[in-house]
């Protein structure tokens, strides 16, 4: 081999370097898997209060994480937060009595949406809504209603 | 007295416009000369050989040292709070989003842009520039084009190479040495890390150093005095400049892209 092949192979060698570095920050560092994972539909849910719910947030049946969270946003008539699920299709079908929860990972973790199934025989499709939902916790709330019932004692 | 002073501000001003001005024309002559497929793709391999490939070595030492460190300080600190499990997203989005971009091209201001500069400078010192010219040789097509390009294409790929090599170094410093559990180092990494947002904008960050630090090093080369003296601080200004230009443009890049792009 002369020089300038060499060269050449060098450079394919650090081109592939670079394209292999990708692969990796891709798929092993990064969170594109979830980015091209199969197709969905997306539901909405009305709640009082999100709390902490941004988009990209995981959506949980039984602890199972079936899909995210894509846009939050507020619905100036009703003054509520209208949140939109992206639930893949690879889960199961959801009754239309779903019910939604906003629950924190842990104490510090990030809030996720955790959805409990109904017995209704119609499932949820593409652009429905979910009626029953539970309101985010907020732990200044809760210290307040504990400070205010030990008073009232 | 005084006005020599202002006669000196204003002589330096219209001096730094001038140079800013000549070299922003030298840059878009340089880009409109792409390299042609077939005559100078073999000059365009060359300098990439030269530019990139060969500083591959130093990149992935310095990534694996710095990814080390980045886990090491992490680690003590995340400790405290026990969230060392967490060590993995600290590391992976330091490394991505500012370590990576940032520290490769500073090394490659050091190694390859002076080497651009005090190459073309030399070849201006001894005439060769000239002689190019006169043989109805285009200097610019055939020198300073496949360099700029070369540094165009080399710096985003070391800045991968740089990010994947520093998250395997705090691999091995979280992991195997301060024991971190290996799911949740991965697991959390994976979950906090956005490709098109973290990856992306740190890649993106690449190519605005590529651009910037090899157009300022082959046009610090080009405008040299043509002595070793001149050769000698052009390429030290290269250096300092580039860095001031990656540091600062770093700054601006994040603001903008945390800002909501």
């Amino acid at each position: 081999m002369d020089r300038d092949m060499i060269i050449e192979l060098i450079v394919g060698l650090f081109m592939l370097a670079g394209i292999a570095a990708l692969v990796v920050l891709a798929f092993r560092v990064s969170n594109i898997s979830d980015h091209v994972s199969t197709d969905g539909y997306v539901i909405k849910a009305n709640f009082d209060n999100v709390g902490d719910l941004k988009p990209r947030a995981a959506v949980k049946l039984a602890g199972v994480k079936i899909g995210r969270v894509i846009d939050v946003q507020l619905d100036t008539k009703a003054y509520k937060a209208v949140a939109k699920l992206w639930i893949s299709n690879d889960a199961a079908a959801l009754p239309t009595d779903t019910s939604a929860s906003i629950y924190t990972a842990g104490i510090l973790g990030a809030n996720y949406v955790g959805l409990i199934p109904g017995f209704d025989e119609a499932v949820l499709k593409d652009g429905d809504k979910i009626e029953i939902t539970h309101p985010a916790l907020i732990l200044e709330n809760l210290i307040g209603h504990l400070l205010f019932k030990t008073e009232a004692k | 007295m005084r006005r020599n002073i202002v006669l000196e501000l204003g002589h330096r001003g219209v001096h730094y416009g001038i140079s800013l001005g000549r070299s922003g024309i030298f840059l878009w002559q340089t880009v409109i000369r792409w390299p042609q497929p077939t005559r100078s793709f073999p000059l365009l391999i060359q300098q990439i050989y030269s530019v990139g490939a060969m500083s591959l070595s130093i990149i992935m030492l310095s990534a694996l040292f710095i990814g080390a460190v980045v886990a090491l300080q992490g680690f003590n600190t995340l400790e405290k709070f026990s969230a060392e499990q967490e060590l993995g997203q600290l590391l992976a989005l330091s490394v991505v989003r500012e370590l990576g971009p940032v520290v490769a091209a500073l090394l490659y201001a050091g190694r390859s842009c002076s080497a651009l500069t005090a190459e073309i400078g030399l070849m201006k010192a001894t005439e060769q520039l000239d002689s190019l010219d006169m043989m109805g040789v285009d200097p610019l097509h055939f020198v300073v084009a496949p360099r700029f390009w070369a540094g165009f294409i080399s710096l985003p790929m070391l800045v991968l190479v740089f990010d994947a090599m520093a998250i395997f170094g705090g691999y091995l410093i979280g992991v195997e040495w301060l024991g971190v559990d290996q799911g949740s180092f991965w697991n959390n990494m994976q979950s906090s890390v956005d490709f098109h947002i973290d990856v992306m904008s740190g890649f993106y960050k690449g190519v605005v150093f590529a651009i910037v630090t090899t157009w300022i090093a082959v046009y610090q080369g080009f405008a040299a005095l043509p002595t070793a003296e001149g050769v000698g601080r052009a390429t030290t200004r290269t250096v300092v400049y580039a860095s001031l230009a990656v540091l600062g443009l770093d700054f601006i890049l994040t603001a903008v892209m945390l800002g909501g792009w």
